[in-house]
């Protein structure tokens, strides 16, 4: 069997202890394969956000253990964490934190350049994503002159630079109309039938549509799946 | 659905024939809604008796044509200028069922309400990937098929809604 981009094995976060403590998430299973986009659905508190947190290495699960492509990330140091999540890992926020003073191709090369590649590779690898996404013409404007639509796409294409291998996102459509969220949709959806896993948490269903699984929470346990069909 | 309406709106276009409708009246709208050719001819004849539509001869290959006539230009001219009527809200199958799991000792309501969102979100899933899957461009497919998914969408905000609310009766807040 191949092994999965990204497994959750019994993961749990607590936070506190004693009688104040809160169980964000109480021993989650979860597989998601090269290929795959599995959305997270749940009412606010049901541990979502925490989920992809424990998922991403930017936060650590209590007990249980997570591992990416096969490597427990407990047993990475702090430097070997942060390049798991500059090399594998793409993350998309609701927040774009698109930094105003680069143009679009220079933000979108950053994760690359901090990871030590040449400034010119970088940018050649973010003008490559740009262009996937469609972005090429707008490469050397500034976040301030982009649309929201645009900038969430800019947002995007940094997540992805560099061939990750899994993105992760939260509520990563924000305040866009529904005609340009679902673009954003078509993206990750793309790019998972291109070969990444993807793991997306939203609260509207629509968008979860584009899911081959949607796993639903709730008190930090998964309830219930749903899966798509295979149409004939 | 008014078939009726849909049947004249096409015959706008020209003279047709019944099978040619039917299939003309699937390919707009994505094959959601699939007619029988029988349904087609029976409404044909409906429209022909009330003056809607008339004969138009036959194609070479002997089909009997269809046109729309003035008055029934006028009928379809009134469709397009009305908002759809939304009837009474049929008995709802499904807001009986958990008003009724609510209270009712030995029933999980946020069970029930779980199963059928994960229904409405794989019904979704299916309606998404038929979108997916339409050629480039077909616009009025893919407008159908937004129809159901905003519909399924508002049902599962309509269950989230309900969730919330029973978490909420649950802890005694109001």
């Amino acid at each position: 069997m191949t092994t999965p981009v990204l497994e959750l094995r019994g993961a749990a976060r607590v936070h506190g202890s004693g009688t104040t403590a809160v169980h964000a998430l109480r021993g989650v299973d979860l597989q998601v394969a090269a290929g795959e986009l599995v959305a997270v659905m749940g009412p606010s508190g049901s541990g979502k956000s925490t989920l992809l947190a424990i998922a991403g290495g930017l936060d650590t699960a209590t007990s249980g253990e997570v591992l990416v492509e096969g490597v427990p990330l407990s047993g990475l140091d702090g430097s070997g964490l942060a390049q798991l999540r500059r090399r594998a890992v793409g993350y998309v926020f609701q927040e774009l934190n698109l930094l105003p003073a680069l143009t679009a191709v220079e933000n979108v090369a950053l994760p690359l350049e901090l990871d030590g590649t040449r400034a010119r590779d970088a940018r050649t690898a973010a003008l490559r994503v740009l262009d996937e996404l469609g972005m090429s013409g707008l490469a050397g404007r500034f976040p301030d002159d982009l649309s929201g639509g645009e900038q969430q796409r800019v947002a995007i294409a940094r997540a992805l630079v560099g061939e990750r291998r899994l993105v992760l996102a939260d509520e990563p459509t924000g305040a866009l109309d529904s005609v340009t969220g679902e673009g954003v949709l078509e993206l990750l959806r793309g790019r998972c039938d291109a070969g990444a896993a993807c793991v997306l948490v939203t609260h509207e269903a629509r968008l979860a549509g584009w899911a081959d699984r949607v796993v639903f929470l709730r008190d930090g346990l998964v309830v219930d799946e749903a899966r798509a069909e295979v149409l004939a | 659905m008014s078939v009726k309406h849909g049947l004249l709106a096409l015959l706008c276009e020209g003279p047709r024939y019944g099978y040619e409708l039917k299939s003309a009246f699937e390919a707009r709208t994505g094959t959601t809604w699939p007619l029988n050719v029988g349904q087609v001819y029976t409404t044909l004849a409906r429209l022909e008796r009330d003056g809607l539509v008339a004969r138009d001869g036959e194609d070479p290959e002997g089909h009997a044509l269809y046109r729309v006539t003035a008055t029934g230009t006028r009928e379809v001219e009134d469709w397009w200028s009305q908002a759809v009527e939304r009837e009474a809200p049929p008995r709802d199958e499904l807001a009986i069922k958990l008003a009724l799991a609510v209270g009712l000792p030995g029933v999980d309501a946020r069970d029930v309400l779980q199963r059928q969102r994960t229904a409405t979100v794989r019904a979704l899933q299916t309606h998404t990937r038929k979108k997916k899957a339409l050629p480039a461009g077909d616009t009025a497919a893919s407008l159908v098929l937004d129809a159901l998914v905003f519909a399924a969408e508002a049902e599962v905000r309509w269950l989230d809604h309900c969730e919330a609310r029973l978490s909420r009766a649950r802890n005694g807040a109001r």
